[in-house]
């Protein structure tokens, strides 16, 4: 293939417009990519999006400043903690809160397994798309047991919007130690089911080994950050650089590759899984006592016990439920490490309890830029590993 | 008997059988995989979903039978009743057992013995491409035409190592006819290793059975050579304008070729019919020994039910496979049972290993697989073949 490739081509041939997506098994979601063919090889691909534009960032203008967390879920719906924790820290950060340790640890722990949650999807797609479909199902068995972790903290799977601007939505359900200990004592068995599976595979090895590449500096011009990056050699994590939400307290690694290519970004994200165990554990035994909400009774709802006894947390239940609370005027830029990279919210507030503008700075996006130079000059197959090491969610490239 | 009347007999119970196991191959190719993968798969239809195969049948006979205007019509038609025929063709030279004698009428257990009977394969083998090839060319479909291609030149690449694994057992049994293949494997070294064609002097065919059944996973299509129909790819492949009965006929010529292919590697390297150790060591009483083994597991599970229908479902297996055990008993039955029994044990094994790398293994790239196939499997097939035939001739009088 590769020497008729070479080849000069005769004067008669033509390329082949192909049209993937946006309804395609392999684009996840509804990316839509126009391919130029010459034979199997892509000559040029025009990456399309858009069909999955929900307006998000418009809404959270006529919402309250609270009422934007359900929101923010729905952008990754692969990592919707990871969403609820960059605009509560972006808000508490324009208020200056101080948020209760108890927190803070609690909000590391469910961004973790949010993390894990989010690699695991990927994990399985990018497996079935390359044709091992049975890793899909494994991947899934153990994203169950996080759903269900989930549900058991927030009431929810998958829209969980636990956190708030201030703290948590509800204190810790009883008996969470035993779901988060019995989870996360298992799970690097499971890790180690998933690699002796693809690892050491011959054919999985061939179908990702050199495959998409891209130099770093290409990257770097394109702001794509996360795993990535890390797999080009950059140990560029925000957790370390700029630590949030005391992850200076955790000690972790950050795994690195330099090769950049679809087999070094699956064993960036295979150790990020190891890692983010480690982060789940030390926060667990460490889990600090106290209160989970700050104490702020303008921005804070009052427990309902003294709701209903004292007069002064009345009015400001009332205050909080009809107006919400107000912020004071200026603007955020607030990054975190997101699963799929730099997650950042941008968010403007003219003093009132209405955001002016929240912006959302998405991974996927960045990422998504990418594909265009790596897919060029390779084969259609090549396209789905590549798609695949991107791990994008059409909803946060979109929003 | 009349020569026409007792074909007519046969090409009938081989058809209902042929029918059943296809439709019933997808059964277990589902619940094989759903249990590799953590699931159950169909469990609705019928105890174990094991109406499933019916109701998928009339599902794809009632569905709407779509042609699009933009296809050629003639060969878009032509190619889903190619792939059939010709799939279902090669079954007619496979051998099943031994001559029998069934009411005073003596018989062989093939539809036809021909001489030439592993040409005749290879040869409806080779037309099969076309099929495949039409589909995707007639489609219009740029998807379709894409796996076309692919399918063509897959299916032609793995010919040659395929025909070349095929070659050195006829080198050694010195045969082209697929009865006297079979017979030529018959007996038993030092009274218990059997002489089949994977373990026979001079030359044992363990290389050439591994040769041939990599060629059979591609020329089947099935994973990891499933690339004209990588769905992650190219959606369906060549059979994306398909639908209804049309598409139901792709399915049904792919899982024939599966059929067919794996009881040519029974008959070729697994010595066919015969079992696996002599009747002296008591192989006569092997299959009802697990028939009744089955039916005991079966009235346990139904007396202790993990679910309720279960205590009504499991019994009734357990008395069929009672019933099974019994007739391989009876020495009347026993004599047709046996080889079918056999047969039927290997080649249903060397689909459950079809069905087994499915559940675990990646698909290959395009480039890959053909640089696979010429520059590994085709080189490695020709030196194994005449390294057959060096040790044929030297040993072989």
């Amino acid at each position: 293939m590769s020497d008729t490739a070479a080849a000069p081509p005769p004067a008669a041939t033509r390329t082949m417009t192909l049209n993937m997506g946006p309804q395609h098994p392999s684009t996840h979601g509804v990316l839509r990519v126009v391919l130029e063919l010459d034979g199997e090889t892509i000559v040029n691909a025009e990456p399309e999006i858009g069909y999955l534009h929900t307006g998000i960032e418009k809404e959270c203008e006529v919402k309250t400043w609270q009422q934007v967390v359900p929101l923010t879920d729905r952008v990754d719906y692969l990592a919707n903690l990871s969403n609820n924790l960059c605009y509560v820290l972006g808000v508490e950060k324009l208020l200056a809160l101080e948020i209760p340790p108890r927190a803070q640890w609690m909000r590391v722990m469910l961004t973790e397994l949010t993390r894990l949650n989010s690699h695991l999807v990927w994990l399985g797609t990018h497996a079935i798309d390359i044709g091992a479909m049975s890793v899909f199902l494994y991947c899934f068995r153990e994203r169950e047991d996080l759903l269900r972790i989930f549900e058991m903290f927030s009431g929810q799977r998958m829209m969980t919007s636990y956190f708030r601007v201030g703290g948590l939505a509800l204190d810790a359900p009883r008996g969470w130690q035993n779901a988060v200990g019995k989870f996360i004592k298992e799970f690097p068995s499971k890790i180690d089911q998933y690699e002796n599976l693809l690892t050491g595979n011959p054919i999985w090895l061939k179908r990702t080994k050199g495959v998409g590449y891209m130099p770093l500096e290409d990257m770097l011009d394109l702001g794509v950050t996360g795993p990535m990056i890390r797999a080009a050699g950059v140990p560029w994590d925000i957790r370390k650089s700029e630590p949030y939400s005391s992850y200076d307290k955790f000690q972790f690694k950050v795994p690195t590759r330099t090769e950049s290519d679809v087999f070094a970004r699956y064993q960036v994200r295979i150790e990020e899984m190891r890692e983010s165990v480690k982060i789940i554990q030390q926060a667990m035994d460490g889990m600090p006592e106290g209160p989970f909400q700050a104490d702020a009774p303008k921005i804070v709802l009052p427990e309902r016990e003294k709701m209903k006894t004292q007069m002064e947390a009345l009015i400001y239940h009332f205050k909080i439920v009809t107006e919400g609370f107000r912020v004071p005027a200026g603007e955020v830029y607030q990054a975190i490490e997101h699963p799929r990279g730099e997650l950042a919210y941008y968010i403007v507030s003219d003093g009132t309890s209405k955001p002016y503008r929240v912006h959302m700075r998405t991974p996927s996006f960045g990422n998504l830029i990418a594909m265009k130079p790596m897919l060029e000059g390779r084969l259609i197959a090549d396209s789905i590993a590549c798609l695949g090491s991107l791990d994008f969610v059409l909803g946060d490239v979109d929003r | 008997m009349n020569f026409f009347l007792l074909s007519l007999i046969k090409v009938g119970l081989v058809a209902a059988v042929l029918m059943t196991t296809l439709a019933y191959l997808q059964w277990v190719e589902r619940k094989v995989i759903a249990h590799i993968q953590l699931r159950v798969g169909p469990s609705r239809v019928g105890p174990h979903g094991l109406l499933q195969p019916l109701a998928d049948v009339i599902k794809l006979i009632t569905k709407e039978d779509l042609i699009p205007a933009h296809v050629n019509k003639f060969f878009y038609l032509m190619a889903p009743i190619l792939a059939v025929a010709l799939a279902l063709t090669s079954i007619s030279v496979i051998p099943f057992g031994p001559q029998i004698n069934v009411f005073g009428v003596e018989t062989y257990m093939q539809l036809t013995d021909l001489n030439i009977g592993v040409l005749v394969l290879l040869a409806i083998s080779g037309l099969s491409v076309y099929g495949i090839a039409l589909a995707g060319w007639a489609s219009n479909n740029k998807y379709a035409l894409l796996g076309g291609l692919r399918a063509s030149a897959q299916m032609i690449s793995y010919e040659l190592p395929l025909a070349l694994a095929i070659a050195s057992p006829l080198l050694l049994h010195n045969s082209l006819s697929l009865r006297e293949i079979v017979n030529a494997q018959d007996g038993y070294y030092f009274g218990f290793l059997a002489r089949w064609a994977i373990f026979q002097m001079p030359m044992p065919q363990i290389f050439a059975f591994i040769l041939f059944m990599i060629g059979a996973f591609a020329e089947t299509n099935r994973i990891p050579f499933d690339l004209p129909e990588a769905e992650n790819e190219l959606v369906a492949g060549f059979h994306t304008e398909y639908s209804s009965m049309k598409f139901a006929a792709f399915f049904m010529a792919e899982y024939a070729n599966m059929i067919t292919i794996c009881a040519l590697a029974t008959i070729l390297f697994l010595g066919g019919w015969h079992p696996p150790f002599p009747v002296e060591l008591g192989s006569g009483y092997v299959p009802s020994a697990i028939f009744g083994m089955a039916a005991a597991i079966a009235l346990f599970h139904g007396l202790n039910p993990a679910r309720p229908k279960d205590r009504f479902t499991l019994p009734v297996f357990a008395i069929a496979f009672f019933g099974l055990a019994i007739a391989f008993a009876i020495p009347v039955l026993n004599s047709i049972l046996l080889p079918l029994f056999w047969f039927a044990s290997k080649t249903g094994f060397l689909l459950f290993l079809f069905i087994w790398v499915r559940g675990t293994l990646p698909r290959f790239r395009y480039d890959q697989l053909m640089r696979f196939a010429w520059a590994w499997l085709f080189p490695v097939s020709v030196v194994h073949l005449f390294a057959t035939g060096l040790l044929v001739a030297l040993y072989s009088n």
